[in-house]
């Protein structure tokens, strides 16, 4: 960093001295155990992959803005749309979620780290190379000699299409490999998650007390905790299977590829809820302060998240309604799913409540909150459609569902990852992201992820099926699939937008100061960037809103609370 | 700017992080075997050719040592927190003697199996399922013994004192898990689907 000094005793020729510097300033990134470090490394390495994954769901869409289209190969399609779900899964959505714990977590619960700060570096490096070791597999998976290239099983990779007669190559290991280093990765920081919020709170900062953010997250953490787990010890399988000739997915040695499905489901659905727990964290520090209200609810907003973690771990087979379970089977995960709704129906409310009769400040995090809000009750009303089995059965597969997930993973969880950058970037860089920029961003945005996605509800009504490669111009799906596309344009501009708005922030943003938001948790209370220590005195809190009793003494929180 | 101390709890006592991050760690490790555990279970029986489970023979001697391994390991952890070195290094050897043991009646049942009956991993489903759930846990004694042996390595270094106590335990939590699931493993694949 710049405050660091060069032990050179003698003055160097400038030109070396400044390549000294560099490679020192490199350096501490690469050897850093701070959790500040490691949360803008994990951020940094989520955006790089949100644009190239974001160019390849572009690229799907050329493919698709026209029948019979031959942008790319068949088979290049299918590595497309595997690559894009990957990629957007375990190299964006995750990282991104755990930067911000990472970064956050400790500052507001008044702690100097986390607990295991070279495990968490450890499990930076080790997400970070499963990420590389996917992006490999486009030279290594045998790509160069023509046989198989990346990963193309779709990223859900359903058995018997991953055995070794069906996927020759080494494309589909690469796949299972990275996600079982990731995996570990993802394992050792909700590890460290768990044991930061147990472990290291500072002095009256109680349960009930924590900032509902650092609860979201713990949650995410257990829920993580045995959501990943299941996945590595299905890719342990898989891989049992493709290199020592196991026969765990192989149906005529007695295997079940419908096992895989259930494997794969008991991760692949809480994983739904790893992603959506930490932008629901994001939303409940951002609404309340542009709100200028305290959050509404405290503890049903705990019961509620605690729930849905719950909840979650028992809905995995409505993904499979369609692969003909018992009647009792497909009611159970009827129930089951539609009781999700409960919980997140009480968190819809509260954030209106907290919004309501506040003195609404509609900054950029705030707008970007706010469309959140309605876009992820779409995505839940949505969501309950397709919980009903014979609903299911007549749309699953469609684009209805790709544009139910779309409206979770794009409406709810992006919108927040961008309110949360502009919530939180001051903090990070000192500087403020400018508000003219965020403001086209915010509404090219919105305008473009509609365009796409509430389009997309009606192609999959139409019948349109996911994952193929073309269609035939007498579908009645043209036009609709060019407003797609389009919409998906309008997308990636704003992204762009974004991306220039980081950069040109960096530099030439306005000063923020340490708390430009009149907020009330702990991390606006030190400098923005935090120093290395985080706090010169170790905090003492007496209510969920910290700032707001230091600010307000004769009004403090306390008095009421309890 | 910082917050001023406004009230001090000299009760505040957070747990132990060390203990924390373990218990966290077994239970994702515990997802990772129910996965197996499940998998196991659900193919009992459903190999549509090749030996059946009839052909394994029960590992008592072995499993009684692993499962004593826990005894002694307490014993170790009594020792330590009371600061007598010797008898630690005594019962911690004696542990590690007993995980040896388990994993040397391992290698010696696999190497019967597979090179005098012929019955591998790729032999059947059955012996997909069995090496992989049996390999998986004879893996988790093998990190184990890892753990053991450093700290036995330390402790004949003389590095090792009372003050280290509350670490130990922490590994031993970590060798109590790999014999908790011995018993899973034992009661699933050698009782149940026996």
């Amino acid at each position: 960093m710049a405050d660091q000094t060069l032990p050179i005793s003698a003055p160097l020729p400038d030109a070396e001295a400044q390549r000294a510097t560099r490679l020192e300033w490199l350096h501490s990134w690469v050897v850093t155990v701070d959790h500040k470090k490691l949360g803008i490394l994990y951020v940094v390495y989520a955006l790089f992959f949100l644009l190239v994954a974001g160019a390849e769901a572009i690229a799907i869409r050329i493919q698709l803005a026209w029948p019979n289209l031959h942008f790319v190969s068949p088979e290049v399609y299918d590595e497309l749309f595997t690559m894009h779900g990957t990629t957007m899964v375990f190299l964006v959505g995750m990282p991104i979620l755990f930067g911000f714990a990472n970064y956050l977590v400790p500052l507001m619960i008044g702690a100097r780290d986390m607990a295991f700060p070279r495990l968490n570096a450890f499990s930076f490096w080790l997400t970070a190379f499963g990420g590389l070791l996917l992006y490999f597999s486009i030279v290594g998976g045998f790509g160069l000699y023509g046989m198989g290239n990346a990963p193309d099983v779709g990223w859900w990779a359903y058995a018997p299409l991953t055995a070794k007669a069906f996927t020759p190559g080494h494309n589909t290991d690469y796949w299972a490999l990275a996600l079982i280093v990731s995996g570990f990765g993802t394992l050792g920081t909700a590890i460290n998650i768990i044991a930061t919020v147990a472990s290291m709170r500072c002095r009256g900062m109680t349960l009930m007390r924590m900032p509902l953010f650092v609860w979201l997250m713990l949650i995410v953490s257990v829920l993580t905790l045995v959501t990943i787990t299941p996945l590595t010890a299905a890719q342990i399988m898989l891989l049992i299977d493709r290199y020592l000739g196991g026969h765990f997915f192989d149906a005529q040695a007695g295997g079940s590829p419908i096992v895989w499905m259930h494997f794969f489901w008991i991760f692949g659905h809480p994983e739904v809820y790893v992603l959506v727990l930490p932008a629901f964290a994001i939303a409940n520090e951002v609404i309340p302060v542009f709100s200028r209200k305290a959050v509404f609810g405290y503890p049903a907003m705990v019961a509620a998240s605690v729930g849905i973690c719950f909840v979650s771990l028992t809905v995995w087979a409505h993904h499979m309604f369609t692969v003909g379970m018992t009647s009792v089977g497909n009611t159970f995960f009827v129930l089951s799913t539609m009781t999700v709704g409960i919980p997140t129906g009480i968190k819809i409310f509260n954030w209106l409540a907290t919004m309501w009769g506040g003195r609404i400040r509609f900054a950029t995090p705030m707008l970007f909150s706010t469309a959140f809000v309605f876009q992820f009750l779409l995505a839940g009303l949505t969501g309950i459609m397709l919980s009903v089995a014979p609903w299911d059965w007549q749309l699953h597969n469609s684009y209805f569902v790709i544009a139910h997930f779309h409206y979770v993973l794009v409406g709810a969880i992006v919108f927040c990852i961008f309110a949360a950058i502009y919530y939180w970037y001051p903090k990070v860089t000192g500087r403020m992201l400018s508000e003219t920029l965020g403001k086209w961003h915010f509404w090219l945005f919105l305008i473009g992820f509609h365009i796409t996605f509430d389009t997309m509800h009606f192609v999959g009504l139409l019948g349109m099926p996911r994952s193929i490669y073309t269609y035939e111009p007498d579908r009645g799906w043209n036009t609709l699939n060019l407003i797609i596309s389009l919409g998906g344009f309008v997308q990636a501009i704003a992204v762009l937008l974004f991306a220039w708005n980081l950069i040109y922030s960096y530099l030439r943003g306005e000063r923020a100061g340490a708390d430009p938001w009149d907020a009330w948790t702990l991390e606006w209370s030190t400098p923005s960037p935090p120093p290395d220590y985080n706090f010169a005195v170790d905090p003492v809190v007496r209510s969920r809103r910290p700032l707001w009793d230091l600010k307000h003494p004769h009004d403090p929180d306390w008095k009421y609370e309890q | 700017m910082s917050t001023v101390p406004l009230f001090v709890d000299e009760t505040w006592q957070p747990p132990s992080r060390g203990r924390v991050g373990m218990f966290s760690l077994i239970v994702g490790e515990s997802a990772i075997f129910t996965i197996f555990v499940v998998a196991y279970i659900y193919y009992i029986g459903r190999s549509t050719y090749g030996p059946t489970p009839q052909i394994l023979d029960v590992p008592i001697f072995n499993s009684i040592c692993l499962f004593s391994s826990s005894f002694t390991i307490v014993m170790a952890e009594h020792a330590i927190a009371r600061g007598l070195l010797r008898r630690f290094a005594a019962w911690w050897a004696m542990t590690m003697l007993l995980g040896l043991e388990f994993l040397a009646g391992t290698a010696i049942e696999w190497r019967d199996l597979i090179y005098n009956r012929h019955f591998t991993i790729r032999t059947n489903l059955f012996g997909t399922t069995f090496y992989s759930l049996v390999g998986l846990h004879a893996t988790h004694v093998v990190v184990g013994m890892i753990g053991l042996s450093l700290v036995m390595l330390f402790t004949l270094l003389g590095r090792v004192n009372q003050g280290h106590a509350a670490r130990i335990q922490v590994l031993a939590l970590y060798w109590h898990f790999v014999d908790a699931v011995w018993v899973v493993v034992f009661t699933v694949v050698y009782i149940v689907g026996r």
